[in-house]
């Protein structure tokens, strides 16, 4: 997997948490992840295709995406419900048009899906290439997340 | 700004609305009318006056673009300003919406600033 195509989606996770939910995020160390189980309660999952087909998902602790969902409306969100998983879409679909947006500008154009999200501790998420999964973590003071992005081989 | 005019906010995403809808009531803007795609405004739109359409253009059934041409293709409704709302942010993109009349590009993530450049431009 060409690791050019990571760097965007890290770049439009900070930008698009920061710009629309006032959130400061650090991003951690990058890993390949070697199982399914999403590391958190709920998570978006995007179909790309273009100069390489993938998926990229975003997964949340439930502390992490209740201050951020918080943060977007201005008023104190206490529970995992539709409000949340409709907020996990839109997110999901803000990070990848900014990162497609990244990557047009140096000739790789991607067509994305509409957003899936999945609930619930251990979850799975099925990627639908069979490519490395590369995962990033990120922290916030408020609960972690982690992106991934798995494009094929 | 007149915050008296009447705006329809058109999503699919229930969250996006909601977000658009808290920062032009901040604006002063209280007459907000929502849907939640494009085939969904249009009945809006057949049935109603409306002054400004803010759309998304990433939708099922009917998309922003589809929605707009829509628009700028009826005697009654082809002078309504239109914000496009989204995500979708390519060239093409911007030269297709561009071609078809719209009036002004907002990119997500935004912030609220971004929102109230936008609308001064148009409705000044």
């Amino acid at each position: 997997m060409d690791v050019k195509l990571v760097n965007p989606f890290i770049n439009a996770t900070i930008n698009v948490l920061e710009t629309m939910a006032f959130v400061t995020v650090i991003a951690g160390k990058p890993y390949v992840k070697k199982d399914n189980v999403a590391v958190g309660d709920v998570s978006g999952v995007l179909g790309l295709t273009g100069v390489a087909n993938g998926t990229i998902s975003v997964t949340f602790e439930e502390k992490c995406i209740l201050t951020i969902v918080s943060n977007m409306f201005g008023e104190e969100m206490k529970e995992l419900n539709n409000e949340i998983t409709d907020a996990v879409g839109e997110l999901t679909n803000m990070i990848s048009g900014q990162a497609r947006r990244e990557l047009e500008e140096v000739g790789k154009h991607f067509r994305a899906a509409i957003p899936s999200v999945i609930t619930g501790r251990d979850h799975s998420i099925i990627h639908y290439t069979d490519g490395p999964k590369i995962a990033i973590p990120f922290n916030t003071d408020n609960g972690d997340f982690t992106i991934e992005v798995c494009f094929e081989r | 700004m007149d915050t008296s005019i009447k705006i329809l906010i058109v999503d699919d995403f229930a969250t996006m609305r909601r977000i658009l809808k808290n920062i032009l009531k901040q604006l002063g803007f209280k007459n907000l009318v929502e849907a939640d795609d494009g085939t969904t405004a249009w009945e809006v739109l057949e049935g109603q006056s409306i002054d400004l359409i803010i759309s998304d253009w990433n939708m099922p059934k009917m998309t922003g673009l589809e929605l707009l041409k829509k628009v700028r293709e009826t005697d009654s409704l082809k002078g309504v300003p239109f914000l496009m709302v989204t995500a979708e942010a390519q060239k093409q993109n911007v030269i297709e919406a561009v071609q078809a009349g719209v009036s002004n590009y907002v990119v997500k993530p935004f912030t609220a600033e971004a929102i109230s450049d936008k609308l001064e431009k148009i409705l000044k």
